[in-house]
């Protein structure tokens, strides 16, 4: 039985938490919140002077190998400070080429993604007119959509890569909800796409990668608001005592550390599982990525409640953590549709 | 970080596996497939026997007292190979898990050889006597007095949920030795006989109608002086100590028991129509996977070689499966419809699905509330400040 980190995913560990802890600061998250929702400079650091950004991509590419465990190490960390990265671009994107992109494709993308030099972003689309190579139609939300300098779109069978700048594209920024990830609405008229070769290979790199990040973004989220939520309940005193000393909210405070430490096994389980090419992976991704959203947004909910009035105040970082919660709950497929994937799985499809 | 177990973990399983497959498709057909831990209780023992004879009664104790030296991951695997092939719960668990390494970790020399040749060959039956009417949650105020006369323990008062008491030879008792003593001090812990004038059970009708917990009180009740495991006045360090032996082995076991019970409920859900209903369909789906994360909170809780640090998944363990499993018989009963209301035969007996509805209400209570364990892990998994101890 090794279902335990090795010394080396440890060691990834320590420095991708101590990283974000010393960088990912509330303060640069604001001023990235105010504007485009990123820390450009953040994610810089993380590209080069960290270089971790390569984790689970080929080394031919300037990638570092390793797998979706140690990813899934690395989006714990920075989903712990809800850091405005393009980390979901990284996890789904730049997987998709690497897995199903010419030589040509990945020669000229990956580096450049993993550098930092370019973010790349990826969403299905539902309805689009494709002619002689080029696409027609409107893809909303797309994550970090306005900031991508790349696209993977992608429908059952069927992955494009898109450049921002070709000709046709436009981009339109949202007010959105969770500013650590905003979304825009891409439009393409006629614009020259370039098929990915293998769309089957790619669609499935970008969901286990897809799911795996956000599963993970969610599990190091949700530890976070429940370290931050005991701390506050040791030091806030009413009635003459800590409130941590009353059962009433020491049991809500339980309740979420028994939902978080499922969804640690479901992260790590999914992660495992693809790396080694499991039987399992399917059933567990679908696991990982619906139990995690939930847990995520049951322990911010109670990180609002439980802080009482200071909580629901635009100055309390709790409200960062309930809005990425909520993003993480529907984005790339909402529990109730992960959960009849795994019905399907052991009933059979619906009648 | 790896899902599976080692190539020779994997051959040790082939071999549990086939050992018990050849015993319950062999001569203990007839007892594969009970659920309840009452059901043909001397054909279970004559079972406890038979693993004995064969060396699988406590794989995990020393070779030099019966058992095979087997490794952590070992005991897990027989554990879930004996669940697998449907063998009923043993009778005698509270012996191998409990009484056995209680023994083995405090007991002297002479001890040692006394009880756990009969453990180990599933002759002597032990039953657990830790809770009172007046001490349940909080086991530190037990009430039963000892004393000792004449080279002899004599025990005065009442314990109660001493599960399998009527099938059984022995029970260890937590007793208070000194007078006036209160909560974890003044408590010895003794080794009885059942089968002693001074001892009296008393069976307790369960709300599923059977009858596994007893009352067992005691009435100038007695044993030999060298029956105490340590010292006089050690009682809740050993008491404590036994239930720490209990590190996870048998918790993929109990796993593979609830595997075959949510299969029941899917072949049930596929059988009567229920498999179309989309609600039933996502809760079928939130068991499957709470069953799957139990699965890989084990193994995370059992590869953790690192005792130093609280370990979150351990503290949350049980909690965790008691509440899925009474979830578990919600949806059992929902799939069923009211069919699952109305018994087979004459008697109040239910199948397994309506028993595990019944049954899992007892989860979230015994070994500890759901309520107790939401303090412990408060209080010791996030150092959560002490529930303040009322004093009477």
């Amino acid at each position: 039985m090794e279902f335990a980190f090795t010394d080396e995913q440890m060691m990834i560990a320590d420095t991708a938490f101590a990283f974000f802890r010393e960088n990912a600061t509330s303060d640069r998250t604001r001023k990235a919140m105010a504007a485009e929702g990123i820390d450009r400079e953040l994610w810089s650091a993380f590209c080069t002077e960290l270089g971790l950004s390569g984790v689970g991509l080929p080394e031919e590419h300037g990638g570092s190998g390793l797998g979706m465990v140690e990813f899934a190490i690395i989006a714990e960390a920075a989903g712990a400070r809800v850091a405005p990265l393009p980390m979901l671009g990284l996890a789904t994107a730049a997987r998709a080429i690497a897995a199903g992109g010419s030589e040509a494709q990945k020669a000229e993308w990956l580096p450049k993604l993993i550098s930092g030099e370019a973010i790349a972003s990826c969403e299905r689309v539902a309805q689009l007119a494709e002619q002689g190579g080029r696409l027609t139609g409107t893809i909303t939300p797309v994550p970090h959509g306005a900031l991508a300098d790349v696209f993977v779109f992608f429908s059952p069978g069927k992955a494009w890569l898109v450049r921002a700048d070709a000709p046709g594209v436009t981009v339109a920024a949202h007010v959105t909800m969770d500013q650590t990830r905003p979304f825009a609405t891409v439009t393409l008229e006629d614009v020259l796409a370039e098929p990915l070769a293998d769309p089957q290979a790619a669609i499935a790199a970008l969901h286990a990668g897809g799911w795996i990040c956000l599963a993970a973004e969610a599990l190091g989220g949700a530890q976070e608001a429940l370290d931050r939520t005991v701390a506050y309940a040791r030091e806030r005193v009413q009635f003459g005592r800590p409130i941590g000393s009353f059962q009433a909210y020491k049991h809500r405070l339980a309740d979420m550390l028994v939902e978080i430490e499922q969804a640690r096994s479901a992260v790590y389980w999914a992660a495992c599982a693809v790396d080694e090419q499991s039987d399992e992976a399917a059933l567990a991704l679908h696991a990982a990525k619906s139990f995690c959203a939930d847990t995520f947004f049951m322990v911010a909910g109670n990180m609002i409640q439980l802080h009482g009035g200071i909580g629901f105040t635009w100055e309390h970082d709790a409200h960062l953590f309930f809005k990425r919660a909520r993003s993480i709950q529907t984005m790339l497929g909402n529990g109730s549709f992960h959960r009849e994937q795994v019905a399907t799985m052991v009933l059979g499809e619906a009648a | 970080m790896k899902l599976g177990f080692s190539p020779q973990e994997e051959a040790f399983r082939a071999e549990c596996a086939d050992w018990l497959q050849a015993q319950m498709t062999g001569e203990f057909r007839d007892i594969r497939g009970i659920t309840t831990l009452t059901a043909k209780a001397e054909r279970r023992k004559e079972w406890e026997q038979h693993l004995g004879e064969h060396g699988w009664s406590c794989i995990g104790w020393p070779k030099a007292w019966g058992g095979r030296d087997a490794t952590l991951a070992e005991q897990v695997i027989f554990a879930e190979e004996y669940a697998r092939a449907g063998v009923p719960g043993r009778v005698n668990h509270i012996g191998i898990e409990l009484a056995g390494p209680t023994i083995l970790a405090f007991g002297t020399e002479e001890q040692k050889r006394r009880f756990l040749p009969g453990i180990a060959a599933g002759s002597t039956i032990f039953c657990q006597g830790f809770s009172e009417p007046g001490a349940g949650s909080d086991l530190a105020s037990v009430r039963t007095k000892g004393r000792l006369e004449g080279g002899e323990w004599v025990v005065n008062g009442q314990k109660i949920w001493t599960s399998l008491a009527h099938i059984s030879d022995w029970i260890f008792v937590v007793t208070r030795t000194e007078d006036g003593s209160k909560g974890p001090k003044g408590l010895t812990f003794l080794m009885m006989p059942l089968d002693q004038p001074g001892i009296e059970v008393r069976g307790i009708t369960q709300i599923n109608g059977d009858a596994e917990f007893n009352e067992t009180f005691f009435t100038d009740a007695r044993c030999p002086a060298d029956s105490m495991i340590g010292g006089v006045g050690d009682g809740w360090k050993i008491a404590m100590g036994l239930l720490a032996f209990e590190r996870g082995v048998s918790t993929l076991g109990q796993q593979m028991a609830f595997r075959n019970e949510l299969d029941e409920i899917i072949a049930a859900a596929r059988a009567n129509g229920a498999a179309g209903d989309p609600l039933i369909r996502q809760r079928i789906a939130r068991a499957e996977i709470g069953l799957r994360l139990m699965r890989y909170g084990a193994l995370r809780m059992l590869s953790n070689t690192d005792h130093s640090k609280i370990d979150g998944a351990a503290l949350t363990y049980k909690i965790q499966w008691a509440t899925w499993r009474r979830s578990l018989g919600e949806l059992a009963m929902d799939v069923l419809g009211q069919a699952g209301e109305i018994a087979e035969g004459e008697a109040y007996e239910w199948g397994t699905l309506p028993n595990l509805f019944l049954y899992s209400r007892a989860d979230t209570i015994y070994g500890g509330t759901n309520q107790i364990q939401r303090n412990l892990i408060a209080e010791r998994g996030l150092a959560l400040p002490r529930e303040p101890r009322g004093d009477l």
